[in-house]
Order: C-alpha cells, then structure tokens, then sequence
C-alpha cells in the first residue's frame, strides 16, 4: 500500500514543480511575449510584461521578409527523413547488440558514440568537399544523410537500452513457435519497444529541427531550414529583438507543439525501465 | 507535314529551354537594414534583365562570414555573389580568390569615396564594389552637455571627451558620461580600441611584424580607457558591444558614445529612441598627432573566381552599388534611406545633404580614416580597426580577452598588455611572420 503523504507536502511539492517547470519554460515565454511588442518596448527598462500595446506587426513583416514555409517544408522533410533513415539502420543494429552480444559489443557501442566527441566544425572543410564533389551542397537529401548520421550514435545508444529491457526469454519463445527473424522484430519485439522507439523517434526529431552547424552550414538558398530563418534576424548592430523572437516564436512553434502532443510518450519512454 | 511539325516542336522546346536556362545569381547577404532594402527593390534590375533570376540568402553577420569563407575556400561555388567587408577583401584577392571588377564609363568609378576603394582594392585593382560605407564617430547627448555649461567642438580631443565624461556622470541618476565597448572580440571592443590606440600613436606591428603591446604607447591608451571607464562608464561595461550601448544610449543612461556612423539613424528616431532630438554629433578624438580614433568599414559586394556566372553578376553589381540605385531608392523610400559612405556624388547632392543631418560628419570620418597607412608610424598592414591577415581574427579576439577583462578589473594593464603581447608573439611566430 502507498504510504500516506500529507496534503501540505503534496501542496509543497506541487508548487515546487510549477515553479520550477516556469522557470525552465521563462525564456520561451519571453520570447513569445517580445514578439508582440513594437522594437521600443522590447527594449524598455524596467520591461514591461504584459502591459503593453500589442502588436502583430513583427510577425507581418518578418512573413513579408522571407518565405516561412519553404524554410518549414526543409525542417520538416529534413528532420523527419533523418530521423526515419536513422531508425532504419539502428534498430537491426541495436537489436544485434542488445539480444546476440559479443566480446566486443560494449566496444563499438563507445566507438560509436565517440564520434560525437569531436566538435563538428573540425570535419566541415572534409564533408563540405565531399558535397561539393558529389552535388550534394544545399540539397535536403545531403542535409539528411549528415543528420542521420550525427544522431545515428544517440538513436542506437537509445534503442540499446530500451532493447535490453526486454528479456530475451519471450523473443526465445517467439522462436521456438517458429517465427523467422523478421517477424521476431515486427510483430514481438517491435510492439514491446513502442514507447522506446517512439521516444527515440521524437527526441531525434527535436535534435534534428534544432540542429545549426551543419544546417547553416551546408545550405545555401534552396534546403535551407528554420535555423537559417532565424539566422537571418539576429544581428550585432542593430536591436531588432521583437522581430528577432517574432522569427524564434514561428521557427519553435511546431516543434514546441508536437511536443505538447507527445509528452506522455515522451515520458514514458524517457523514464521506461527506471522503475523496477 | 510531319517534318514541318517535328521542327515546330523542336523550336518551341529549344524556346521553352532557352526561357528556362534564365540565369539564376545566388546571392549571399547580410541582414543589415541596407541589405533588406536592396533585397526589396530589386525587381527592378530583374524586370530590366530578364534573363537573370535572383536568389538571396540572408544571414547575421558573423554567420555569413563563415558561410561564405568556408565556401570560397573550398570554391564550393554555392554563391554568385557574396558581401564581404573591408576585412576579407585583401586577404582574399591576395589569395586570388576574387574576380577582378572593371565596370563601364556609365559605373563612374572615380565617384568612389578614396578611402573606400583603396580599402577594397589590391595593386590599384578593385575586386569588390562598395554597397554601404561607415566610419564611428561620436553621439552625444546636446541637453547634458549644456546642463553641465560644455560645448562639444566638431573635432574633439580625448582630453576634452575624457573630461566632460568625468562632468556629466551621475551615478546616482544612472547617467553615465560616455558608453565605449567592453565586449571581447575582434569586430568587438578591439574594432573601437584598435581605432583608439592609431590615435595614441599605438599600432599593432612594426615593420618587422613584430607585436607593439610593450610600447608606450599601448599603456597610454588602454590606461586612459580603462580610468575613463571606470570613472565616467555604465557598470558591467566590460560585457557591452554595440547593441548594448545602443539600448544604454537610446534609454537615455549615456552622455556620449563612440561607435559606428550608422548608429546615427538609430539613436534619431523617435520611434525606437527616447532621446531621438537631443543627439548631437562630433569626429571621433584624437590626440594632436594628425590621426583621430575613427574607423572604416564598407560591406561590398564580390564575385568569387571561378564563378560561371561572370557577366550576370558583374551586371548587378553595378547596378546594385550605382548611382542609379540611390536615385531608385531616393525615388521609393527617401533620400535619407540611401545607402551612406560609397560616392562623392552623393555627399554633394543638396537633397541628401538635408534629409540626412548627420551626412556631412559621415563624409569627414570617412574621409579620416586611411586603410592604406591608419597609424602615425609605418606599418606593414592595410586596414583601420583590423589588420587584414587571416590570423587576425583569433589573434584580435585573444588580445579582446585579455583587454576586456583589464577593464573588469580582473588584471591591471599592465598585466593585459604584457600577456597581449605574449600570446601575439607566439601567434605570429607560429604562423610564420616573426622568427
């Protein structure tokens, strides 16, 4: 039976956490709230939080400065192509290492993710030329090959745990019934790593929508996503912040919302196998 | 028949192809106001050739430096034209890695301001057209001043800016006498402390390449800028660049600020400045040694070698950076709207002339500042707030460091000075200068 806790601990705790679940989402909220502010009182001082003249010109302007929706359409097909092509390749790998070890296995799990350890700009002159070289520079599938295979690392390293939570027993079971490999992975193993792979699946997504090296990086006018949208606001010599969050608001808004959507997914497949 | 129908299809798909191989000019820019306008009104050079298509793409400065770098050295060929600065343009047509530009007699290319097209070009070649040009000069507050019974004089010295800085703080009140930039970095606070120290009699390297931190003259001006700063600047200085003495500036806090011309635009307008008609405006100081703390900057428009697009680009280059584009924009948006600081013609057109008040001081900062000898003494470099090398960006934001925190008060100058020219011998030893 779950021990009793009492109310004002219960109340403590859940001022605590919308404290500091504000204090975490405060940025995010100044942003929106300075995108509707005119450029002189996103600068004012004291600033004024919601007791302002409103104003949508921001977004008006920033809309009639660039094109919104091709930027969206390349996030979008770059970020989901990436992550899909990532899933196709780390989920038979992470199943060989999670359910057929070797003496090595822990090995190339560390030598995959020390590729991450390297900061991308040392290796932007050699990929840049192989682009060149190969026509792919401001091409989506360029883009989405390179962010495959930056997060490959954590989309396997991801897959592995979850995978290890399965006892190999039922997949043993699964066999013994007569079932082909390919059907072990669909229709047993698949089903039961649900939370886990749609976590990883969201969570790569997010990575892939944020990622700004290699996106700004390896694009020009055509594949070029939000974070060159927003690239194009930000500036050392002038102050234009409201246009600037106006920019940030629309570039965050659709992830910030799958998100909304999917946060018991996420959780749960975060938080899947902690408890025991 | 069905020949004739044959070569009527074969025809009207060699015209449909030519139609489709309009050519297309990448364009790689930055997002200054400037920029956007052009971005804005330049359906009129694709409606007076329509056989070129324009592509933008538009970026923050310090992103589009190294989008475009990485690009022209890899001659990736992404763009057709790129905007680069005063800063690249030698290092790059030293490289050879820039189309040289010859524009017809219409181009007028003599109208170009001297100090501009001497910065932006190599051996008397020019290898990229001036778009917009700046200087720094001072913004001070007319009010404060004659609150504290001070005139400012069209040509200050540091003394006398040092001094009614000193008059007109109070602290209590937050007004501070002068806002200088404190940020590290090398388009940062060594932009406006490089400019500073040519008018000290300070520069960077003697004509051996030999680093000048351990000259007297280093000291002067550094300790004269960190005492003023402490004395008569806003507290967390050493963390202030341009946008953060423009927010102090146009709040009211500051009695005077040094920086780049185009500030002027902002810090009058009474949409975005509470202060917009109490600003007036000076040259930058000096120091009686016949060089005044004022910078040069011209963001310019190149064309990469190798590019297949040559006559396009040419083509719009001269349009872009033309007299007939300040007629245009004179015509759509106003005089006070066209690009300042690339032709002499411009400066004498009497309708600039009164539109935009501040021109006449642009002109005479631009006009002080020579890329080509910046410093009392010789030296081996072009450029004003920079030296056109490649290491200068690392070697220049190091010693920012190093000055910034001088400026906290985290070391004393000395200690800067001597650990700035430590860290610059080593650099320029390693990359082969010095021995």
């Amino acid at each position: 039976m779950a021990r009793a806790v009492p109310t004002r601990t219960k109340l403590g705790f859940t001022i605590l956490g919308w404290l500091v679940g504000f204090l975490i989402f405060f940025p995010i909220l100044w942003t929106v709230l300075t995108s509707f502010k005119t450029e002189g009182t996103a600068i004012a001082t004291p600033p004024q939080f919601l007791f302002f003249a409103w104003t949508a010109e921001n977004y008006i302007e920033v809309n009639a400065r660039s094109d919104y929706f091709k930027h969206f359409a390349n996030s979008v097909i770059i970020s989901v192509g990436s992550t899909l092509l990532g899933l196709l390749i780390a989920i038979p790998a992470a199943w060989a290492m999670a359910f057929s070890p070797t003496k090595r296995t822990k090995d190339v799990l560390l030598w995959m993710l020390s590729t991450k350890m390297l900061p991308a700009v040392g290796v932007l002159v050699p990929i840049y030329l192989l682009f060149r070289d190969s026509g792919l520079l401001d091409t989506r599938l360029g883009l989405t090959v390179v962010l495959t295979m930056t997060n490959l690392p954590i989309i396997v390293w991801m897959l592995y745990t979850y995978f290890r939570e399965i006892p190999g027993d039922i997949l043993e079971a699964a066999r013994m019934d007569g079932a082909s490999l390919a059907k072990e992975i669909v229709y047993v193993l698949t089903p039961m790593a649900v939370p886990g792979i749609a976590s990883t699946l969201l969570l790569n997504i997010i990575l892939a929508w944020n990622e700004a090296f290699w996106t700004l990086n390896l694009t020009a006018a055509k594949a070029a996503p939000l974070t060159a949208f927003i690239a194009s606001y930000s500036s050392p010599e002038g102050l234009f912040w409201a246009k600037l969050s106006a920019a940030s608001t629309l570039a965050i808004a659709p992830i910030l919302i799958l998100g909304w959507f999917s946060q018991r997914q996420l959780v749960r497949g975060l938080t899947f196998g902690a408890v025991k | 028949m069905k020949v004739k129908r044959l070569a009527l299809a074969a025809c009207s798909a060699l015209a449909i192809a030519a139609h489709a191989q309009a050519e297309t000019l990448t364009i790689a820019t930055v997002n200054n106001g400037d920029m956007i306008r052009m971005q804005k009104l330049s359906d009129a050079f694709t409606e007076q050739n329509p056989d070129i298509d324009l592509e933008w793409v538009t970026l923050e400065e310090n992103v589009l430096r190294q989008r475009v770098t990485t690009d022209i050295a890899t001659k990736g060929g992404q763009y057709d034209i790129m905007t680069i600065g005063t800063y690249e343009v030698p290092i790059w047509a030293k490289q050879e890695w820039l189309v040289p530009l010859d524009f017809g007699a219409d181009y007028d290319v003599d109208d170009l301001l001297p100090a501009i097209r001497a910065g932006l070009s190599q051996d008397g070649t020019l290898y990229a057209a001036p778009f917009y040009g700046e200087s720094s000069f001072v913004m001070y507050r007319k009010d404060l001043f004659e609150d504290a019974g001070l005139e400012m004089p069209e040509a200050p010295t540091w003394d006398f800016i040092a001094e009614a800085a000193r008059k007109i703080t109070d602290k209590e009140n937050e007004i501070y006498g002068i806002c200088l930039r404190g940020k590290a970095g090398w388009g940062e606070n060594m932009a406006f402390l490089t400019a500073m120290a040519n008018s000290f009699g300070a520069r960077w390297f003697d004509m051996e390449w030999k680093p000048q931190f351990d000259q007297p003259e280093w000291k002067e001006a550094l300790q004269f800028y960190v005492d003023l700063m402490n004395d008569a600047g806003p507290p967390g200085a050493s963390s202030n660049g341009f946008n953060e003495n423009l927010a102090l500036f146009q709040t009211g806090k500051c009695g005077m600020w040094i920086d780049a011309t185009v500030a002027a635009s902002f810090v009058t307008n009474p949409e975005e400045s509470q202060v917009a008609d109490k600003v007036g405006f000076a040259l930058a100081p000096d120091k009686g040694l016949g060089k005044r703390g004022n910078w040069l900057w011209a963001w310019s428009l190149a064309i990469p070698a190798g590019s297949q697009k040559i006559d396009a680009a040419k083509k719009f280059i001269a349009w872009a950076t033309g007299k007939d584009y300040a007629a245009l924009v004179a015509d759509k948006e106003g005089w006070a709207n066209v690009p300042p600081g690339t032709r002499t013609s411009l400066y004498e057109n009497p309708a600039y002339q009164e539109a935009a008040p501040f021109a006449e001081l642009t002109l005479k900062s631009i006009q002080a500042a020579d890329p080509t000898h910046p410093t009392v003494e010789e030296v081996p470099y072009v450029g004003v707030q920079f030296v056109a090398i490649p290491e200068f960006q690392g070697i220049g934001t190091a010693v920012g460091q190093q000055f910034s925190a001088a400026l906290a008060g985290q070391s004393t100058v000395d200690q800067a000075l001597s650990n700035a020219q430590t860290l610059a011998e080593r650099e320029m030893m390693k990359a082969g200068y010095t021995k």
